[in-house]
C-alpha cells in the first residue's frame, strides 16, 4: 500500500521527489524544503494521510546539508505509511507544517531545541525539553554529553504584558466585554495532581480557564543522547525508564524495532512470552492510570482496590520473572533474558481472576455514580479529526470512536493469531477514556490466556552468534564462546547500516523507535516516538473554557507519564 | 523517663527534648517531590500492601509549609533545580531530607547534560536510599533509620546541616 503513495507523489510532483530505497519496508522520499508544505498538504488531502506521527531530526556532521528532518506520515484508512525527508544546511530554515498537522507544533519545537533547525512561520518556536537558558543544541554530535548547564529561574509562560504582576483587571485590556478580574495560577511542576513533573500556567476568569500554557522537560533525562553513547543492547535498561509503569512493553517494542533493522525474527516461544508480558504490563499501566485518575476526582477507595492487584502482579509474577519490580530489563535483541519460572501459568491465572473481580467492584462503584458522571461525562471532549490531527493514538484516540490499534492494524510479535476486540468510546470525553481502559484490561486478560495456551517448549533466543550472547556453558567451556561474548559485550551488536521505524501498541498509544544505524555497534540516532508527547500537546487546547477541576480530571485520563513525555 | 511508683497514673518525668522528639518521629509528614519511577514506588509504599501509616508517616502533604520530611523521589534535572531549592527553603524547621533512589542520590546512570549529579549539590540530605528504584521495603527501612536520627536530635535543629548547601 505504501508503494502507491510514493507513485502518486511522483506523478504529482515529478522531479522534486527523490525516491529512497529502504530495505526495511518503510517507503521514503526526499523533497526540497520549500515544497514540503505542498507535499504534506497533498498527502493529507488527496491520499488521506490523517496523521503526522512524528518529526525526527538526524545529524550528519560530515555532510554539507548537515541535518535531515524526517516526517513520518500515516494513513489509517489505507493502512499505509510514508517517510518524507528534508535535508537542511546549518543556519538555514524550513517552512513549518504546524498549520497542516497540529502535532507538528511541538514536534518542530523539539527538533529546534535539540538540533537548532529553525522552522519558518512557526507560531511559538521556543525550547521544549531543555530549559530556556540552555546554550547550544544538545543532540548535535559535537555537543558533549556531560556538559550540564544550571538554570537560575523558571521560565515565565504567560508574559508580562498579559500578566501584570499576578492579577489585573481584564476590562482595561479587553474592553467592557469581560468585567471580571483575570488571575494567573501556576500548577506544578511539584503538584499532587500532575502525576509527574509538568507545569501548566493558567489564566482564570473566576474558576474558568481562559488561557492555558504548559511546559514540559522537567524530566528530560536525555534518553536519545545516552543511546548514542551506548551499544544497541545497553540501551535496553534505559527503555525501562521511559514509561516506567509498563517497562516490559518498552523493552519488547525496542527489541522488535532493532530486530526489524537486523531483519530477523525471534523464536516462537519468545514471541508468545513477549505478548504475555506486554499484556500484563498493559494491565498494570491501565490499573495505575485509572486508580490515580479516580483519586484525583475524589474516589479514593478505588485506589486501594486497584493498587493491590498491581502489587500482587509485581510481587508474584514480575519480580520472580526478572528480579526487579519496576525496571524489568527483560527483553533482549533477538529474544529474552530468562525463560518463565515454574508455576508462571498458575500465578498469572490467579491474578487475572483477582483483577477481574477488582474491575467489577470498581465499575460497580463508579459506573452509575452521580459525582463521577458529573465530573467526567462531556468533559474534555475531543472529536476524532482533532485527535488525529494532534497525533493521538491508543486509548485516547479509541475513546473518540476510531478503532485504530497497532496490534490489529500492523500486527507484530504474532498478534494476528490472537482473538480480541478493540473497545471504542462514543464521545471522546473523560468517562470514555476511563471506560475504554477498563474494557481493554478484559481484552488483555483474554490475550494472556490465549498466549498461555500457545506456549510450547523451545528456545527463547535466536541461535545467531552475532546477535545473541552464547550460553554460559559455552562461555566458560570454549574459546569461541569467550571470544563471542567479549566481542558482543565490548563492541555491541553490529546492526547493518540503514533506517527503520519499529512501532507497537504501548499502553498509552503507539510507541515507536526510529533507529538509524551506521553499521557500528552503537546507534547513530535512536528517536523514541512516545505516545504521551502528542497527546499532551493538545492539553492546552482541551482545557481552555473548562474549570481547573475539570483540567485535573482530564489530565489524569490522558495518562501522562513524565518519563516518556520528556525522555 | 521516670515514673512515680506510688501513683503511677498521675505523672511521669522525662526530658523535654525526648518527649518532643518522640512526638516528631512518629508523625513525620512527608512531601513527596516525586518526578520519576521512584514516585511510583513511593505510591506502592503508601498503598495498603506496604502501608507507610504503620510508621506514622501517612499524612502525605504536598504543601512544603506543613511538611517536615522532603522525600526527593526521582531524577532531578537542571530544569528542576530552582524549584527543588524553593521547596526546600519553604519548609519550616525542623526538616529532614531523604534522597530516594540512585538518580536523586548521584544522578544514577544518567550522566548527561540535563541531569543533576545528586541533590546533595543543592540541598543537604539526611538519608540516601539505594536502588533503581528502591523497593518499598528499602524506603521503609530508611524511614525507620531517620526516626532514630530524629529521636537523637537537639530541640533546635542544627545549623550545620544548612551550611552544607553548595549552590
Amino acid at each position: 500500500m505504501s508503494q502507491k503513495l510514493v507513485d502518486s507523489l511522483k506523478s504529482e510532483f515529478g522531479d522534486k521527489i527523490v525516491i529512497i530505497n529502504n530495505a526495511c519496508g518503510d517507503e521514503s522520499v526526499s523533497v526540497p524544503g520549500d515544497s514540503l508544505p505542498a507535499v504534506l498538504k497533498y498527502l493529507k488531502e488527496s491520499e488521506s494521510c490523517e496523521q503526522l506521527t512524528d518529526i525526527i531530526g538526524v545529524d550528519y556532521p560530515e555532510k554539507t546539508e548537515r541535518f535531515e528532518v524526517n516526517y513520518l506520515l500515516r494513513s489509517i484508512a489505507n493502512k499505509s505509511r510514508i517517510n518524507v525527508k528534508v535535508a537542511v544546511e546549518e543556519g538555514m530554515d524550513i517552512p513549518t507544517v504546524s498549520d497542516i498537522y497540529k502535532s507538528a507544533n511541538w514536534a518542530e519545537r523539539e527538533v529546534f531545541d535539540l538540533y537548532g533547525v529553525k522552522f519558518r512561520n512557526h507560531p511559538d518556536l521556543r525550547r521544549i525539553l531543555c530549559h530556556h537558558e540552555f546554550e547550544g543544541h544538545a543532540l548535535r554530535k559535537d555537543y558533549p554529553i556531560e556538559q550540564g548547564q544550571f538554570l537560575s529561574a523558571p521560565e515565565k509562560l504567560i508574559d508580562d504584558i498579559e500578566y501584570h504582576g499576578g492579577a489585573f483587571r481584564a476590562d482595561e485590556v479587553k474592553g467592557e466585554e469581560n468585567p471580571f478580574d483575570l488571575l494567573n495560577v501556576n500548577i506544578g511542576p511539584s503538584h499532587p495532581a500532575t502525576h509527574g513533573a509538568l507545569r501548566i500556567e493558567v489564566q482564570l476568569d473566576g474558576e474558568t480557564i481562559v488561557k492555558a500554557k504548559s511546559e514540559i522537560g522537567y524530566l528530560h533525562r536525555c534518553f536519545e543522547k545516552e543511546a548514542e553513547d551506548h551499544t544497541w543492547s545497553l540501551v535496553m535498561p534505559y527503555t525501562d525508564r521511559l514509561n516506567y509503569v509498563s517497562a516490559m512493553l518498552n523493552n519488547c517494542i525496542y527489541a522488535s524495532s532493532v530486530e526489524k533493522l537486523l531483519g530477523v525474527e525471534v523464536p516462537q516461544r519468545a514471541q508468545v512470552i513477549r505478548v504475555i508480558v506486554s499484556e500484563l504490563s498493559r494491565i498494570i499501566d491501565h490499573l495505575v492510570c485509572i486508580c490515580a485518575n479516580l483519586v484525583d476526582i475524589g474516589a479514593l477507595t478505588n485506589y486501594w482496590y486497584f493498587y493491590n492487584i498491581r502489587e500482587g502482579i509485581y510481587y508474584d509474577i514480575i519480580e520472580p520473572l526478572c528480579g526487579s519490580r519496576l525496571t524489568t530489563n527483560y527483553a533482549r535483541i533477538g529474544g529474552l533474558s530468562h525463560d518463565l519460572f515454574d508455576g508462571f501459568e498458575d500465578a498469572v491465572e490467579k491474578h487475572l481472576q483477582k483483577m477481574e473481580v477488582a474491575i467489577k467492584e470498581v465499575t460497580g462503584l463508579i459506573a452509575r455514580n452521580r459525582i463521577f458522571l458529573d465530573r467526567t461525562v462531556d468533559v474534555g471532549v475531543l472529536t476524532t479529526n482533532e485527535a488525529l490531527s494532534h497525533g493521538f493514538t491508543g486509548p485516547c484516540l479509541r475513546a473518540t470512536g476510531l478503532d485504530y490499534d497497532v496490534r490489529k492494524h500492523a500486527p507484530y510479535s504474532g498478534y494476528e493469531d490472537y482473538k480480541f476486540d478493540i473497545p471504542i468510546g462514543e464521545n471522546g470525553d473523560t468517562r470514555d477514556r476511563i471506560m475504554v481502559r477498563m474494557e481493554e484490561m478484559y481484552q488483555s486478560a483474554s490475550i494472556i490466556r490465549q498466549g498461555i495456551k500457545k506456549l510450547t517448549p523451545g528456545p527463547i533466543t535466536l541461535d545467531n552468534p552475532s546477535i545473541s550472547l552464547p550460553p554460559k556453558e559455552s562461555v566458560y567451556g570454549s574459546i569461541e564462546g569467550v571470544m563471542n561474548q567479549f566481542k558482543l559485550i565490548s563492541e555491541g551488536i553490529k546492526v547493518p547500516a540503514g533506517e527503520a521505524y519499529g512501532y507497537g501498541e504501548g499502553a498509552n498509544g503507539e510507541l515507536g523507535f526510529y533507529c538509524v544505524s551506521d553499521g557500528t555497534g552503537q546507534p547513530h540516532r535512536l528517536k523514541v516516538r512516545p505516545p504521551c508527547f502528542p497527546i499532551f500537546s493538545a492539553f492546552d487546547e482541551i482545557i481552555e473554557g473548562l474549570m481547573i477541576a475539570d483540567a485535573i480530571a482530564i489530565l489524569g485520563s490522558i495518562n501522562i507519564i513524565a518519563g516518556e513525555l520528556d525522555r | 523517663m521516670a515514673v512515680a511508683l506510688d501513683n503511677p497514673s498521675n505523672f511521669m518525668t522525662t526530658r523535654l527534648r525526648q518527649a518532643i522528639n518522640w512526638g516528631r518521629k512518629y508523625s513525620l509528614w512527608p512531601l513527596p517531590f516525586g518526578t520519576a519511577c521512584c514516585a511510583i514506588e513511593f505510591m506502592s509504599t503508601v498503598s495498603s500492601y506496604n502501608d507507610i501509616s504503620r510508621f506514622g508517616a501517612e499524612a502525605v502533604c504536598f504543601s512544603p509549609r506543613q511538611s517536615d520530611l522532603l522525600l526527593v523521589a526521582g531524577t532531578i534535572s537542571y530544569k528542576q533545580v530552582p524549584i527543588l531549592k524553593t521547596i526546600y527553603a519553604q519548609m519550616c524547621e525542623p526538616k529532614w531530607v531523604i534522597s530516594m533512589g540512585a538518580c536523586a542520590s548521584t544522578g544514577g546512570f544518567y550522566n548527561n547534560y540535563s541531569t543533576l549529579q545528586g541533590i546533595d549539590k543543592i540541598i543537604p540530605v539526611d538519608y540516601y536510599v539505594a536502588g533503581c528504584p528502591p523497593t518499598p521495603e528499602n524506603l521503609l527501612s530508611a524511614l525507620v533509620s531517620l526516626q532514630d536520627r530524629v529521636q537523637n536530635e537537639g530541640l533546635i535543629p542544627s545549623e550545620e546541616r544548612h551550611q552544607q548547601i553548595i549552590r
